[in-house]
This record gives C-alpha cells, structure tokens and sequence, in this order.
C-alpha cells in the first residue's frame, strides 16, 4: 500500500533564518549608505554614525550626506521593503489568490489620485513638504472606503468580489489620475507622475521613518498573534468557520489592516511593485507556509531586498536616480522564476 | 467535551439566496449514532448538511447539539462541538500533511499559540486512522486527490469533535479506501452525519437514513426499511433491491437498470 519513498520537504527553519536576515539588513543598511552619487569610505561612514549616536558631529560635509539623507533613506528603504511584503502576504491570504499582490484594492491607485491631484492642481499645498504624502495616504484610505463599500454593498467581502471591485475600481482610479494629467498645464506633470508610481525613496527623511515602522511593527505583532487563524483562513472560508475561526471579522480587519498599511507606505515611497508579490512567494518557498515561520521572514527578506535595491537605484544610473518600480520588477523576476522552478510550488488550493 | 453528543432539528428551513432549499426539517440523530443523508442531486443535502454544521444560519427553524441551540453557541465553543469536511475541500498546497491535519487543533487553542505537546500525538493518530501514518512531513502538493481528501479527514478526526459532518467523504477515494473509510466510521465514538451517494454502503454502515427529496425530508429510519423498491423508483429513477449476500446474509443493494417509467 505505501508508495515508493516521497522525498519529504527540505525547509529551512524560520527563526535562525530570521535572525540571519534581520542582522544582514541591518548591516547592508550601513553598507548602503557608501553608495551613493559620492563613494563615502566604510570607515568615515562607521565614524559618522558612531560620532552621531555619541553626540558629536565627526565631518560636517559627509555628516549632512550620511546622517540627513543616506541612513533615513535606507533605513526607509528597509521599513518599506518590510512593509509591502507583510502587505503582500496578506493580501495573498485575505483573498486566497498567488496573484495577489498590496495594490489589488485599488489602494496604491486611489493613492496615485491624491499625489496626482497635489502634483497638478496644487491641492493641500497648505502642508507643505508633507502634500505629496498627504495626498497620496487620503486617496489611499478614500480607495480603501470605496472599495469596501462596493464590496459590501454588492453583498460581502468575498475573495471573488474583492478582487473584482479592487481590479475595477484601480482602473477607474488610474483613468481619474491620467485625467489630471492630461488636463494639467505643466507639461512636466506627466513625468512628476510616473516617477512617483514607479516609487523611490529619494526623499526620504528621518520625519518619515517613524509613521511608516510604526504601522509596520504594530501590523507584524498583530498578525503573528493571530497566526494560527491566519493559517486555517487561507485553508478556505468554510474550513476557518468550521475550525472556530471568526472569519467576517477576521476578514474586515484584513482589510482595514490593509489599507491603512499600503495607504502609509504609498504615501511615503509611491507604488513600488513586485516586491509585495513576490517576496511572500520566495519566503513560502523557503520555510513553507504557516504564517508564524513565513511572516518574519517575509518581512526580514522584503527588508534586506529593497535595501540594495535602493542603493542600486542610486548607482547604475548615477547621478540620475532610477524609480524603483524598474529595479523590483528586473531583479525580482528572475529571481523568483528561479526559485520557483527549484520546486514544485502550489499555493492555496490551485494546482 | 463528552465523546459524542445528540443532535437534533426542529422545523428547519434552509434557503441559498432567497430560494427556499429545504423546509420543515424534524431530525432526531441520537448521540453516537451514525446518520446517512441521501438524495438525487441538487436536492439540498449539502445545504442542510452546512446549517448542521453550523457553517450557515438557517432561515428557520433550531438545531440543537445535545439540547444547546447552535445558533447561541459562540464559533469556538461549535468547533470543539462540531467537526465538518466539505465535498470538494482540499488541503492548501505548500503546508506538509502535519501542518494541514494540525488545522484541526485550532480552536483548542488561542490564535497567537502554538501546537502543543500533545497534538503532535492527536495528529499521529488521525493519521493513522486515514492510513497515512509516517506522512506527516510530506508536503500536501505530492499527494494524489484520494489522499488529500484524506487528509482533510484526518483533520476533521484531530478536532476531536463530539460530531463528524460529512459531505460525501467517499468522492474520490478508490474502491479499497471506500471501505475502509467506512471501517473508520464504523470505529469512532462521535455522532456522524454524513451526505452519501453510495446508498449500499448506506445499508451496511449508517444507523439511518434521511432521504432529502423535493425541498424536505421525505422519509427517515433504518437503511433497511427506508431503501426500499419504491422509493428507489421514486427518488432516485432506478429500479433495485435489497437482497442479502448469500454467505453473511448481510444486506446489499442491487441496481438492475435506470427506471424505464422515468424516461
């Protein structure tokens, strides 16, 4: 009756591989901050930072490039990178399909709207340097009402219905942005926004760090204390309520989670793609499915990958900047076909 | 949880949308009893099956799990009661076999908690049980269908549940596992209810039977005094008997031909 032998699977374990990539995103987060337009030497960069942490500032002209621009930058780098990848698993989980990635909702174009509309017509220039962010996080959570809303209304959050409202309204949202465009007087609108949705960390500053690693962190520790409903989510909504699992409330607070989640990242890095598809991906690869080993790991990985992204970004092209949107897409792809033909990988319930 | 518990329902209705499916349900499953729901097609076994299990509310009418009415009883405290396996449920890809039988164990214990000590024993032997012992670290994705329906079995058998809902756990399963599926039935201690199609396996392994015909239950008692020439022939368009084997007199159900007066 037993079949000749199955080769069992061949996983790595989740907490050291953690570990390991915490420490590695930590320590390419100092590496990364040499590169740049101007090669800074690994020792001045260790002495500025030390000397700034101790109180004292070392070299004004490299304390000003490292401390004020490259470390927040980085360090951004690494909160985003986090982020999209805990969004992307979510998302994954929340409506139970491999293609779906932080944007589905209609989140990031909802978001596109707002930064669009302070791009061209000067909307809540009252904020000053915080418009651009504060547009895009408004149209991000008006998105996420919309589409709850339409959802529901059609008759609940299914997977099939979030999915379907999500694609239509995205659509709708980006219609609403190149609508701005077109009609704009600027004739470097355009440009403005296509650089924004491809995403970058350029203008990071230290101002920005806290919000976004703030709604990262709290999202983490919210969804590693409800791992184990998570998992029988994601086995379907029928097994999740028969398993005791609150699934409509579960799957609201995905959603809201969600929202607010992608809606802060977007407004501080624009709509970087790929990331939050295919690291979630990458990480169930390597430690399986179960989201008590996959999520820290996908949040540890998304980190150290948009790290170097990030100073890729600043020196293939240098002393031009490339969106990171083209980085993700042309470093993650093979990447992830690689690892992919590595295995034989299923994800849900589709073969 | 005591090893098994009753389960009755009184004028129930049940309606997919707005379409009324089944109504005026009255069923008496005593604990530990063993109740076959049969049926043509679209008939709505499915559905009373779900308000049995809980999955959905019924229109009308309460089911009552040793004399608690399920609707009161909050979602954990109805999967430590009530076990239940869909009819085309299978175990998500990339979990190994342990991983998705361990499902079972969620409402034993918080949302943020691990697997305890011992249910890596109850998982074992759920395993064991659907003869897929020492498969534990295997990934579900190298699994045929018959052995992932198994697997979500076993998972339903590590809930340790007082009651088993069934939809048609025989789809899929080769001739052997048929059988032996019905050993494994024949063998726990809980109350199971189970949607059948294979009315000879009704005969020899189910307590009774509820036939779901035309939006409510058309008759109800022992497989034996249930399944007979006429109600064949009436529900199910084909003419058969029962007879007994020759050697261990055990009843068996013989179709002879779809009937002729339904075509």
């Amino acid at each position: 009756m037993q079949k000749t032998a199955v080769p069992t699977t061949r996983r790595l374990r989740a907490g050291p591989l953690t570990a390991l990539l915490a420490v590695l995103t930590a320590v390419s987060i100092l590496l990364s901050v040499a590169f740049g337009a101007e090669h800074i030497p690994i020792g001045d960069v260790w002495r500025t930072i030390v000397g700034r942490l101790g109180g004292d500032v070392a070299d004004a002209a490299y304390d000003v490039i490292i401390w004020d621009l490259r470390l927040p930058r980085s360090v951004l780098a690494a909160v985003v990178g986090a982020g999209l990848a805990l969004a992307g698993a979510l998302m994954q989980a929340l409506v139970r399909n491999p293609l779906a990635e932080p944007y589905l909702l209609g989140v990031s174009a909802g978001a596109a709207v707002g930064a669009t509309a302070v791009m061209t017509l000067g909307t809540l220039a009252g904020l000053g340097v915080w418009a651009l962010s504060g547009g895009a996080l408004l149209g991000a959570l008006v998105a996420t009402v919309t589409v709850y809303t339409v959802a529901r209304a059609q008759g609940g959050l299914t997977a099939l219905r979030l999915i379907l409202s999500g694609v239509v309204l995205s659509s709708a949202f980006m219609a609403l942005s190149s609508l701005l465009v077109f009609t704009a007087g600027d004739p470097h609108a355009a440009e403005g926004v296509m650089f924004w949705m491809l995403g970058s960390v350029a203008g990071a500053t230290w101002a920005k760090v806290p919000l976004a690693g703030a709604v990262v962190a709290i999202t983490l520790a919210a969804m590693i204390a409800i791992h184990s409903w998570l998992d029988a989510y994601a086995a379907g909504t029928d097994t999740a309520t028969s398993l005791g699992v609150p699934v409509r409330g579960l799957r609201t607070t995905l959603f809201v989670i969600q929202g607010v989640l992608v809606g802060v990242l977007v407004a501080v890095s624009g709509g970087i793609g790929f990331v939050g598809l295919i690291v979630p991906h990458a990480a169930r690869l390597v430690v399986g499915a179960t989201h008590r080993a996959m999520l820290p790991v996908a949040v540890c990985g998304g980190a150290l990958f948009l790290v170097w992204v990030d100073v890729v970004s600043r020196v293939a092209a240098a002393p031009r900047e490339m969106p990171l949107g083209i980085l993700t897409g042309l470093i993650g792809a093979p990447i992830f076909l690689f690892l992919m033909g590595r295995r034989r990988y299923e994800f849900g319930n589709s073969s | 949880m005591s090893a098994s518990a009753g389960v009755s329902a009184q004028g129930l209705r049940c309606c997919r949308g707005a379409r009324s499916i089944v109504a005026g349900v009255d069923l008496d499953v005593p604990a530990g009893t063993r109740l076959a729901v049969v049926g043509p097609n679209g008939a709505g076994k499915s559905t009373l099956l779900r308000a049995l299990a809980g999955l959905d509310a019924p229109a009308g009418g309460a089911i009552l799990v040793d004399g608690a009415d399920l609707r009161r009883m909050s979602a954990r405290r109805r999967a430590l009661t009530i076990a239940f396996v869909g009819q085309e449920e299978r175990p998500s890809g990339e979990l190994t076999v342990a991983e998705a039988v361990g499902l079972g164990r969620t409402p034993y214990r918080q949302p943020w908690s691990v697997a305890a000590a011992e249910d890596r024993g109850i998982i074992d032997g759920a395993l064991d049980a659907v003869g897929l012992g020492g498969w534990g670290n295997r990934p579900c994705t190298q699994l045929s269908g018959g052995e992932r329906h198994r697997v979500v079995l076993a998972r339903a058998l590590a809930q340790q549940t007082a009651v088993l809902v069934l939809d048609e756990p025989t789809n899929h399963l080769d001739a052997a596992w048929r059988l032996r599926l019905m050993q494994v039935l024949d063998q726990l201690e809980c109350t199971v209810i189970a949607a059948m199609h294979d009315l000879d396996l009704v005969l020899r392994h189910f307590d009774a039977v509820a036939v779901v015909a035309d939006g409510g239950i058309l008759a109800h008692g022992p497989p034996t005094e249930v399944l007979d020439p006429g109600l064949l022939r009436k529900v199910f368009e084909v003419a058969g008997d029962v007879v007994p084997h020759p050697q261990t007199g055990l009843p068996y159900l013989l179709l002879t031909d779809v009937d002729p007066a339904s075509n």
